[in-house]
């Protein structure tokens, strides 16, 4: 130890010392150009980092029915996320994660394998919808599995078993590539939006506008604090034209039957009913459809996701020939033709077979309202011969076929009405005239929906009034909304009184045992309409095919109702796809009329209410029949309500549609009869005790009648004021 | 001899420098870990810095010349100790770095660093200023031998550790500027295989810091969030337990790697500056007491200590700011860990020991 031994250099010492003031410098520089060089920009990295917009989910607006009761609802409903924090593993909960999921282990843990590669921060949405036993599950194994947690996620409810599917539609989610499509465009990713029916047409006025949260979370997301808080507007609730308990008669009536049912009330357009089958369930479309059923209901030949009411382009076969009564009857073509049916007739040196040849007759000598009842396709054969095309089309699209009607809904068809011009633009070729015999019976190229149907034979039978077809109350929509139409416009076209009552009378005989649906014949009820059956191939072909073809193609049955016969209160357009014959589809169209006039004639009146409201009411509203004949039609009713004041002036709040109130005031004088009529119906209705039983019909047939005589409660307790006053009335 | 040791020529001054930093890191522990459930560490850090603090003047009063004579035994156990971990290591996050002895898990590659630091002493004490070229491979070996067995652990950061000891202690031992390019080369031809043999995660660790965007979710977040923590610290720091970063747990492992990090965000550049400049200081000091050392052996030891610390501090904050790879090292003095503090106080006892015999001959 003694002697010193050589000491270490001062001078690399030194060296150190200046590498290290280096390395002093160097750190320094690097927290310069961090800390104060880009300070700003790691701030704002920093607040992106801490802040999250939380989006506030608005729920959609609710669906009505006319009478406000609730069609679809929203239900909370959980979702399950997965907070992927690292200090868990994953795989070993997996089992137990799946247990209380009731998810496969295995599709849970290919699942977390495949997500793997996202950081852990992101949370996976483990399971949509989960039910309450899934939901206590989480709850009570917060301590031991805390990687789980739940969020609440408004859902949409709607009816079970595709009940009003194809009205209401369903909803789903906006994705990156819908956003190119213009109809998308101003939606963001991930929106709930409507895809079709109601839910997609009023997307607008259901939607409301999410609001936002913005939170302040930690690195695993856990909400730490809030900054601001933006409420989420509510989507506004829309009342729809639909009648629910119409729509349970309707929907139960088609029930096992492909086809579609249309219930429109003519006088406003507005849709009672509508049913297309086979349906959806749009709550599997409500959380999250898979590939697989998505595909079940892409390839269903049923092709259950058409709204065949509005989108079914069918032949609409013999229920055309009312389209063709009318077109020959304007034309004054139709009122002295008569046809002999020898089991069909020879066109242009074809022979076109009549229906009733199949059953070995004829229809003998056949006039227009026989061909009418009867179906006669001989007759109409011969109508469309002398009508020709171009006034067949002329008719048929002024009562719109061919033309979408403009309901509400999206994806409506057109349908096809043939014409020579029609050929021409689209196959470049000259119309044949033997083409014409066959569209006389609705075969050929004519192809309609049953709203079409509805639509003009609704018109003809209200005597000349085309409405606007649609499902929505327009006045029920938000302020701001933009509507395309009020759905209040009118198109009026002649249709001559004595036409119009033939071809009427005709219709209520179709179902009656001289007609072609005489089964479908309701007691008590002024019942009209007409059969339709379709040929969906031709006969030639469908001998080719044999029993096969036979099974596979069988004609469509076709039935257009309305009640009373002439300016209906509903009008009922039934196809029964497959139904072989008119007269099966009419009595499925029979069940939704008959609940029709059930339901009508078991609703409290107005006057019956304004007794009961205020019994020292000084007015009452009085349904009234009164007698409006002349020389051609010596039977003729009218019928109406009236107001009527405690000071003795009457006067009418709306007249029957179809009779032109303001044209014909009511005199004075004619009060007399009102009365009369007024006394005389209330006697009567008092007679039936059962209001929703059935009621034998006290009207003379053939009688318009706007009010159903017999109404509940309105017997006995008639106003008081309203029957004295008239009578101190000399 | 120990009747000339006084505590009159004690480092008192070093050693308030060294507990400032200390104190510092318990409060940077305490703020990181508030709202996480290491919750209340920076006391089980105060326990450790008062034990080291014991053990500094324990050892401190030990005779240096004495420890180094034992140097051959320490290095025997030292080894053997990496091997017992290799062998009965206890596995965590893929690595067996300790070993469990009761309840205390021991990491022995910490006290190997200052076996090496004094074998390397020890070896150099007894050279001439002139070293050899067969000198820088037998001191290569020293050093080389242990850091293979604790990269296999795998443990990259700890292994690198060793290596300024090595650089050091060549560097004062006299190695010629020949030598030092001929294994400036040899290192250079290596590299591609040493490049081979690393695990992927470990080469993703050493490239993502210098594109941390490129994977920013992946191996390039945890550079990310500590850029962002420490940049958005801006001059003057967001307060204690005000760091979003910090607090928000984006920046990870506050409290032990990244705590320069986090210390920067609440502290700003005027705290984060302060801390690097009190490390200088106390670097300074040190190699100022190397040159008063007593002799060749006593300075070589406190400047292996200096290059461990230097290499520590340029390593972690050189990460932090994102000059340097993610190696998983600690900062000594502030990070959480028994092992790093009890090291470092160890290590300051042994420098203490050889300034108090600066005058013994």
């Amino acid at each position: 130890m003694l002697g010193r031994e050589e000491k270490v250099s001062q001078l690399r010492l030194t060296a150190v010392q200046y590498v290290l003031l280096g390395v002093f410098l160097v750190l320094a520089f690097g927290l310069w150009r961090l800390q104060v060089a880009r300070s700003d920009y790691y701030n704002t990295l920093a607040e992106q980092n801490r802040v999250k917009q939380v989006p506030i989910l608005a729920p959609r607006g609710k669906i009505l029915d006319r009478e406000g009761r609730i069609i679809v609802d929203n239900y909370p409903s959980f979702s399950v996320l997965l907070l992927r924090d690292q200090k868990r593993d994953l795989d070993a909960d997996a089992d137990k994660i799946a247990a209380g999921l009731h998810m496969p282990p295995d599709e849970l843990r290919a699942r977390l394998k495949r997500m793997a590669a996202v950081p852990g921060y992101q949370p996976l949405f483990l399971k949509d919808d989960i039910t309450p036993d899934e939901l206590a599950f989480i709850e009570s194994h917060r301590a031991e599995l805390p990687e789980l947690d739940t969020i609440t996620v408004h859902r949409r409810l709607y009816p079970k078993n595709g009940f009003m599917a194809h009205v209401i539609g369903y909803v789903g989610q906006v994705s990156e590539d819908m956003l190119t499509q213009p109809q998308w465009e101003l939606y963001n990713p991930g929106d709930i939006v409507g895809m079709s029916g109601v839910e997609q047409y009023y997307n607008d006025v259901l939607m409301g506008k999410n609001g936002s949260r913005q939170v302040l979370v930690n690195s695993r997301g856990k909400e730490v604090g809030t900054l601001s808080d933006v409420q989420a507007v509510p989507g506004k609730q829309l009342k729809l034209t639909i009648d629910l308990d119409l729509q349970i008669a309707a929907e139960e009536a088609l029930e096992g039957k492909p086809g579609a049912i249309v219930a429109m009330d003519p006088r406003n357009g507005e849709i009672l009913a509508m049913v297309s089958r086979p349906a959806f369930d749009p709550n599997e479309f409500a959380v999250r459809i898979s590939r697989d059923e998505w595909n079940a209901l892409m390839t269903d030949p049923g092709k259950p996701l058409l709204n065949k009411a509005i989108q079914a382009q069918l032949a609409p076969g013999s229920v055309f020939k009312i389209i063709m009564a009318t077109a020959g009857l304007q034309e004054n073509i139709a009122q002295n033709l008569i046809v002999n049916c020898g089991g069909g007739k020879t066109f242009y040196g074809r022979f076109f077979k009549c229906w009733i040849a199949a059953n070995h007759g004829s229809h003998g000598s056949v006039g227009i309202s026989k061909a009418i009842y009867q179906s006669c396709d001989s007759y109409f054969y011969t109508l469309a011969e002398k009508l020709g095309i171009g006034k067949i089309a002329k008719y048929a699209t002024m009562l719109g076929l061919g033309q979408k009607t403009g309901i509400d809904l999206p994806q409506e068809v057109s349908g096809v009405m043939p014409s020579e011009e029609w050929k021409i633009r689209n196959f470049k070729q000259k119309w044949y005239a033997g083409e014409t015999i066959s569209v006389g019976i609705g075969q050929g190229a004519v192809a309609t929906t049953p709203i079409q149907l509805a639509h003009a034979l609704g018109a003809i039978t209200s005597g000349g009034v085309l409405v606007h077809p649609h499902v929505a109350f327009p006045d029920q929509f938000p302020a701001g909304f933009k509507q395309v139409s009020t759905y209040n416009d009118r198109v009026k076209f002649t249709l001559d009184e004595d036409n119009w009552t033939t071809i009427t009378d005709a219709m209520a005989n179709v179902v009656s045992p001289m007609g072609t649906a005489g089964s479908a014949h309701l007691p008590g009820i002024d019942f009209a309409g007409k059969t339709g059956s379709a040929q969906t191939i031709s006969n030639d072909l469908k001998k080719k095919l044999g029993a096969e073809g036979k099974r596979d193609y069988k004609d469509n049955g076709w039935f257009v109702g309305v009640t009373p016969r002439r300016n209906p209160e509903i009008v009922v357009a039934c196809l029964f796809e497959g139904g072989e014959h008119g007269a099966l589809a009419a009595r499925v169209a029979a069940k939704v009329i008959a609940a029709y006039v059930a339901k009508q004639r078991s609703v409290q009146t107005n006057v019956a209410k304004a007794n009961q409201a205020a019994p020292g009411n000084k007015q009452a509203e009085v349904a009234a029949v009164w007698h409006d004949g002349d020389a051609k039609n010596p039977d003729k009713l009218q019928a109406g309500r009236f107001s009527v004041p405690a000071d003795g002036a009457a006067k009418p709040v709306s007249a029957a549609p179809g009779v032109e109130a303001d044209e014909k005031p009511i005199p004075a004088a004619d009060l007399e009869a009102t009365e009369s009529h007024a006394e005389m119906a209330h006697p009567e209705a008092a007679a039936v005790p059962d209001p929703a039983g059935p009621k034998p019909d006290l009207r003379p047939a053939g009688q318009p009648a706007q009010q159903a005589p017999a109404k509940k409660n309105a017997g006995a307790p008639i106003a008081p004021p309203a029957v004295a006053l008239p009578r101190r009335q000399p | 001899m120990s009747r000339y040791v006084s505590f009159r020529d004690f480092d008192w001054v070093l050693l308030v420098l060294v507990l400032l930093i200390c104190a510092l890191g318990v409060v940077e522990i305490y703020s990181a870990t508030l709202n996480t459930k290491f919750a209340g560490v920076h006391l089980k850090q105060i326990y450790w810095i008062l034990g080291g603090v014991t053990l500094m003047f324990i050892v401190s009063v030990l005779n240096y010349q004495a420890l180094l004579e034992r140097v051959p035994m320490m290095y025997l156990i030292a080894i053997a100790s990496l091997l017992a971990v290799a062998l009965f290591g206890h596995k965590s996050l893929g690595a067996r770095r300790w070993v469990q002895i009761g309840s205390f898990h021991f990491q022995p590659s910490e006290w190997v660093k200052l076996v090496l630091i004094l074998a390397m002493a020890k070896y150099f004490a007894d050279t001439k200023s002139e070293c050899s070229a067969q000198d820088i491979v037998k001191a290569g070996a020293l050093v080389g031998i242990p850091m293979l067995m604790v990269l296999v652990q795998p443990d990259l950061g700890t292994a690198l550790t060793y290596l300024p000891i090595a650089i050091m202690g060549l560097f004062l031992g006299g190695m010629k500027a020949k030598h030092a390019v001929v294994i400036l080369v040899i290192g250079a031809l290596l590299a591609p295989v040493a490049w081979h043999v690393l695990k992927p995660y470990q080469r993703d660790r050493l490239t993502s810091f210098m594109q941390p965007e490129a994977d920013a979710q992946g191996h390039g977040y945890q550079v990310i969030q500590s850029l962002v923590a420490v940049g958005s610290g801006g001059i003057f720091g967001k307060g204690t337990a005000h760091g979003s970063q910090t607090q928000g747990q984006f920046l990870p492992v506050p409290h032990t790697d990244f705590i320069f990090a986090a210390f920067a965000e609440e502290h700003g550049f005027i705290g984060a500056m302060g801390v690097l400049l009190l490390y200088f200081i106390v670097l300074m000091r040190l190699i100022q007491n190397a040159q008063t050392a007593p002799d060749r052996a006593g300075a070589f030891v406190v400047m292996g200590v200096v290059a461990v610390l230097a290499f520590h501090l340029l390593v972690n904050v050189g990460m932090v700011v994102g000059f340097m790879p993610v190696t998983g090292i600690p900062l000594p003095l502030m990070s959480y860990g028994g092992s790093s503090v009890l090291f470092m106080f160890l290590a300051l006892g042994i420098v203490m020991n050889i300034r108090m015999r600066r005058f013994v001959n």
